[in-house]
């Protein structure tokens, strides 16, 4: 499923682009916050509700939109895609590969700032660290796979992403009971609810739910991106 | 088989189509069968059914005529709206498998312009899991000859240098279908030579060549079979020495500007490339039979008779005309 070519090619167009400056930005934001509110904070209930919520609905899902809408939807919008696309690779291969760089460098640049940052607040000894990470991990995951499938789907990924991250992940998945079943965010802070134990989490998802289900939308999203990919037309006639 | 691939729709033009070998080369053909493409009331390419046979062909019509989504049709990146469309017998939609035989030179220029000319190619060959990807690699270079320049960035390449190395990472499978996009587009006379060459080198080695054009000119090398596309359908198709000689021996009509006009007619009037004079508003229109001797001796009467030449434009040369001329001949 994976194709050594595709992923180095990826890694070394994504990183090179100037767009790569981007991704350390909320990173070295949440981890600024952090050494801050450690240092002025009395009380010690921050780290979960700061890491939980600015972490896993903010920094990580802005890091992944970046990256999960360029691996691929960067090529389809500059044509070069098409080179990749005249050869006998399978479509799956190539959505594969670039979804494992996506989600790669998410995790570089989110979940690892993200276990950073509660390592700070918290010392090596806590479970919240821990946790933290692994929710950010598994969030990392969903995340991308849902932007690499936005970007084959619409020109427009980065301005649908957000509208997405908005209104159904900021938003919907924090006050309607249930929509939480169909929330990235959730499925991480699920994670990271198993490991730490901390209610200021505010998982809603039992962890059996939020893997099972995060699993099932990963695929999904990789299943229809590859469709998508086996169809794909280059527009009109060039005039 | 080449009958049925010049009739219906067009017209033969040198009214001998069979002057392609039938069947050469045997499943390695292109073949339209009635193909039509549209995009919601838009119709891009109307009812077209060719074979194309081992040797070179140009797809050659006016800008927005159809010729790009011919090739996007058959290369696999668009879906045909009706027809049947097949390449070595297999039908090339949402079939990455036929890209083993078959190579794609598009006409954008974007490739990973980060790496060097080398790496591009040998990526290409990697994805084609070649056996040895750097030597099928070096031996597409070479054909391209851009084994000097291989190891820079193809950011700091020219144009001409980009298409080359495009086209090596379509050669770099030995393919036998080669589908090539505007190829000559911004090439400098030289550089379009030398791709004439090596697409006439590839095309001796049994290969199946298409390329698009939309500038005549830029064919004038070309030894081979054309097809002539117009408002998304096949207008003529033959060798193309036949439909060149009806190019040049057409009557073009010249838009002359100079510091006089008058003087520079009547000097005009008694030449024997000239078949006709006529003072307008906006200069003096000056029809000629023959295009060669016309420009030649426009150049010296001025210098005779020290007349200032500032402008002389082709008023026929939009290829709408030429193609309306080839239909009507």
């Amino acid at each position: 499923m994976l194709n050594p070519v595709i992923i180095s090619l990826t890694f070394r167009a994504t990183m090179g682009r100037k767009r790569a400056l981007l991704f350390a930005i909320p990173a070295i934001i949440l981890i600024a916050i952090s050494a801050l509110l450690t240092a002025v904070a009395s009380s010690g209930s921050w780290p979960p509700e700061f890491l939980g919520q600015f972490g896993f609905s903010v920094v990580l899902p802005l890091t992944a939109l970046i990256i999960g809408t360029s691996v691929l939807g960067a090529e389809i919008d500059d044509g070069s895609v098409v080179h990749l696309l005249a050869t006998p690779v399978s479509r799956a291969q190539v959505v594969v590969s670039k979804f494992v760089v996506a989600a790669v460098l998410t995790i570089v640049f989110a979940a690892v700032p993200e276990y950073l940052a509660a390592l700070i607040a918290k010392g090596p000894a806590s479970d919240l660290a821990l946790g933290l990470a692994a929710g950010a991990l598994a969030a990392s995951v969903v995340y991308n796979a849902i932007f690499v499938l936005l970007s084959v789907l619409t020109s427009r990924a980065i301005a649908v992403g957000l509208l997405y991250l908005l209104v159904w992940e900021g938003l919907l998945a924090n006050l309607v009971p249930g929509v939480g079943l169909l929330s990235a965010g959730q499925y991480g802070l699920s994670v990271a609810n198993s490991i730490a134990h901390n209610s200021q989490l505010h998982a809603h998802v039992g962890i059996g739910t939020a893997l099972v289900m995060g699993a099932l939308v990963t695929v999904v999203s990789l299943v229809l991106c590859t469709r998508r990919l086996a169809a794909f037309s280059i527009k009109g006639d060039a005039a | 088989m080449a009958a049925e691939a010049s009739g219906r729709n067009g017209m033969s033009v040198n009214g001998s189509p069979g002057g392609r070998p039938p069947g050469a080369g045997g499943g390695s053909a292109i073949e339209l069968r009635q193909v039509s493409r549209w995009y919601g009331n838009v119709v891009a390419v109307n009812d077209i059914t060719m074979t194309i046979g081992p040797g070179v062909t140009g797809l050659l019509g006016p800008n927005g005529a159809g010729k790009s989504t011919i090739l996007h049709l058959i290369a696999g990146f668009l879906e045909p709206s009706r027809g049947e469309l097949t390449v070595a017998g297999q039908p090339s939609w949402r079939n990455p498998a036929l890209f083993a035989r078959l190579g794609f030179v598009p006409e954008r220029d974007a490739v990973y312009s980060f790496l060097t000319g080398a790496e591009f190619v040998t990526a290409t060959a990697r994805l084609h899991k070649l056996a040895d990807p750097e030597r099928a690699a070096g031996r597409a270079i070479e054909m391209v000859e851009m084994t000097e320049a291989s190891d820079r960035r193809i950011a700091t390449y020219s144009k001409g240098m980009r298409q080359r190395v495009k086209v090596a990472a379509a050669l770099v499978h030995d393919p036998e279908v080669l589908l090539l996009d505007e190829p000559f587009n911004g090439m400098d006379p030289r550089q379009r030579l030398h791709m004439m060459d090596l697409l006439h080198a590839q095309a001796g080695q049994g290969r199946v060549i298409l390329f698009s054009s939309h500038i005549l000119e830029e064919v004038e090398r070309l030894s081979g079979t054309i097809q002539v596309i117009v408002g998304g359908r096949l207008a003529a198709s033959g060798d193309f020495r036949a439909i060149r000689r009806l190019m040049t021996s057409r009557p073009h009509v010249f838009l002359v500007r100079s510091s006089d006009d008058r003087l520079l007619g009547s000097a005009l009037i008694g030449r024997p490339a000239v078949s006709g004079v006529e003072l307008t508003a906006r200069g003096l229109q000056v029809r000629t039979s023959d295009y060669g001797a016309f420009t030649r001796e426009i150049a010296a009467l001025t210098r005779q008779q020290g007349i200032r030449l500032r402008e002389l434009l082709p008023a026929d040369e939009s290829l709408e005309s030429v193609f309306a001329y080839l239909l009507a001949s």
